[in-house]
């Protein structure tokens, strides 16, 4: 049947949306190349000003959780890498301490200095990436961005040479680490974390006195303290509030304890204040590389009398917690003395700190909306799980 | 005074642009078909059996015993047992896998069948190349193509290696002080 001129004429005009009289509605993403993965918002816009968003996700739903309490405890250990793709080291880490808690298990010393190196090396790729894909979203195409991966290519080599995977490590086991470092390793480690600086300086030159950065971050996306706070929001952004919480110093898992450094905090929470923190860690875990790599003992690197088939721990729970790069990653596991865990739960620090975006977002433009985004710092893959 | 920023960032990058054709810490791309780096010792990449001797068939190490099958996460691995018994490579009867696939498309490289195999049967490979026409049948490995002998294990892993045969070797010298 065809539409006859009047119908059309009385059918509502196009930019009307359904939300609300004026507003228009847009849908960014799955396929958005700035929303990191498949992350769609709908936006509801008036002009160029969001005044309604919602995040949709659930793109990238995998299962993870129910797949967790179907295998083994070993078996969820190469799982845990495809959480958060970028610092599959540091997942490795949070699993294998929920699961060291449960079932009370030793972890030698050489293994906790090595979890420890390999955790900082983490944090330096992924803060690293991060600046790079934050600077990409702004419009500073592939220059920030390729030397940020250049210095990360190198950290992914160092992975690829000691666990034989450059991204899904699958490296740490429960009561250790799965096996010790190659022939020279150490070595070209240290030469690596010892010309970081170097980068750092190049990339702080290059971005942090930038006039146009300072336009398009500072005043942008501003969380407040006390939201941060009751949003449950860890890590950076947190402390980009001035919320002195760092687990690595209130938990003092691992042997941070034994190491010096400081915890950098923010004072505004805009996005710069983000921006910054994350290179401020940067220096931080340089620095606490350094001392890690001085102090490490010769010895066993995995604890002998932890079981690798069938391996059961005691009726129980547990929950370990991590200061991950992007914040608290936790592990909460109920054991019902099987070979399986009853119930396994994923805390991942992207997917609660990226609940409060249309909080900094409302009032901001379409392209500070890629910004704010940008500075929370998710990886899909650990927000949908 | 304004511009100043951006013009330092300038010079960053512009001493990134001369600095890659005198530093090889700033230029680390690789021209990939032509141009290869060395993979790492540890590099793994889908599981293969190892076979003893020069007979694929007899020389095999895999005894059947489905503990890889049962652990493997992604349950990749199909194994069916053996009715009757052949000698191994040390001369004792021992089932042999009848049927050993292994899904390389469903495999994620993730070690766990090579850590709980207790006969060092299993190990990774560090073959990469492997894209195919076919999606489904081109992709699943039998036993004939995973099968890949010591010397091969040794080429690619050569420290390993040499570890798991002093281990063999010790094993099969213990076993025979006993009898």
């Amino acid at each position: 049947m065809s539409v006859g001129f009047h119908e059309l004429e009385e059918a509502p005009p196009p930019m009307t949306s359904r939300l609300e009289g004026e507003l228009l509605e847009v849908s960014m993403g799955p396929q958005h190349p700035s929303t990191h993965g498949v992350f769609r918002m709908n936006v509801a816009l008036e002009g160029e000003i969001v005044r309604k968003l919602k995040p949709v996700f659930g793109y990238l739903h995998r299962n993870h959780e129910k797949i967790g309490e179907n295998t083994s405890y070993l078996g969820s250990m190469p799982y845990t890498d495809r959480l958060d793709y970028f610092c599959s080291m540091t997942n490795n880490w949070a699993y294998a301490l929920s699961v060291e808690k449960l079932a009370g298990i030793e972890v030698p010393e050489r293994a906790e200095y090595l979890r420890v190196i390999l955790a900082e090396l983490t944090r330096l790729q992924n803060h690293a990436s991060l600046l790079g894909f934050l600077l990409s979203d702004m419009g500073a195409w592939g220059t920030p961005l390729m030397y940020a991966f250049r210095e990360r290519e190198k950290i992914l080599d160092l992975f690829e040479s000691l666990s034989g995977s450059r991204m899904m490590c699958d490296y740490m086991r429960f009561g250790g680490c799965r096996c010790d470092l190659p022939p020279g390793w150490m070595e070209r480690a240290r030469k690596l974390v010892d010309g970081f600086p170097r980068f750092l300086d190049e990339f702080e030159k290059l971005v942090v006195s930038n006039e146009i950065l300072i336009a398009r971050t500072q005043e942008v996306g501003k969380l407040s303290a006390e939201l941060a706070i009751n949003a449950g929001i860890t890590g950076p952004m947190l402390r980009a509030c001035g919320v002195n919480y760092d687990l690595r110093k209130v938990d003092g898992y691992g042997f941070y304890p034994r190491f010096k450094f400081r915890v950098p905090l923010g004072e505004h929470g805009d996005c710069y204040d983000r921006l910054m923190m994350r290179v401020l860690e940067l220096r931080e875990s340089v620095g606490i590389l350094q001392q890690a790599m001085e102090q490490i003992p010769p010895g066993p690197i995995v604890n002998p009398k932890v079981k690798l088939r069938s391996f059961r721990p005691p009726v129980g729970e547990a929950y370990g917690r991590i200061e991950g790069p992007k914040g608290e990653l936790g592990f909460y596991l109920i054991s019902d003395g099987g070979s399986n865990p009853y119930r396994y739960r994923v805390r991942p620090p992207s997917f609660i700190n990226l609940t409060i975006l249309e909080d900094l977002c409302l009032g901001h433009t379409v392209a500070d909306v890629m910004v704010i985004l940008g500075s929370i710092d998710i990886v899909m893959g650990e927000v949908d799980r | 005074m304004i511009g100043s920023g951006v013009l330092n960032g300038m010079a960053v990058t512009m001493r990134n642009f001369i600095g890659s054709y005198f530093e090889k810490d700033r230029l680390i791309t690789v021209q990939y078909p032509e141009e290869r780096e060395t993979l790492p010792e540890n590099y793994r990449n889908f599981p293969f059996l190892i076979f003893d001797t020069d007979d694929a068939e007899a020389g095999l190490r895999c005894v059947a015993c489905k503990i890889c099958e049962k652990e493997c996460p992604p349950q990749c691995i199909y194994i069916v047992k053996s009715e009757d018994k052949k000698p191994d490579y040390m001369g004792k009867p021992q089932f042999y896998p009848a049927t050993f696939d292994i899904d390389i498309s469903v495999c994620m490289s993730c070690q766990i069948c090579v850590e709980v195999c207790p006969f060092e049967a299993i190990k990774m490979d560090k073959v990469f190349e492997l894209s195919r026409r076919e999606r489904f049948d081109a992709l699943l490995m039998r036993k004939n193509e995973l099968a890949k002998s010591n010397t091969y294990y040794h080429n690619i892993h050569p420290l390993e290696a040499a570890e798991v045969d002093a281990k063999l070797t010790e094993a099969a010298e213990a076993k025979k002080k006993k009898t």
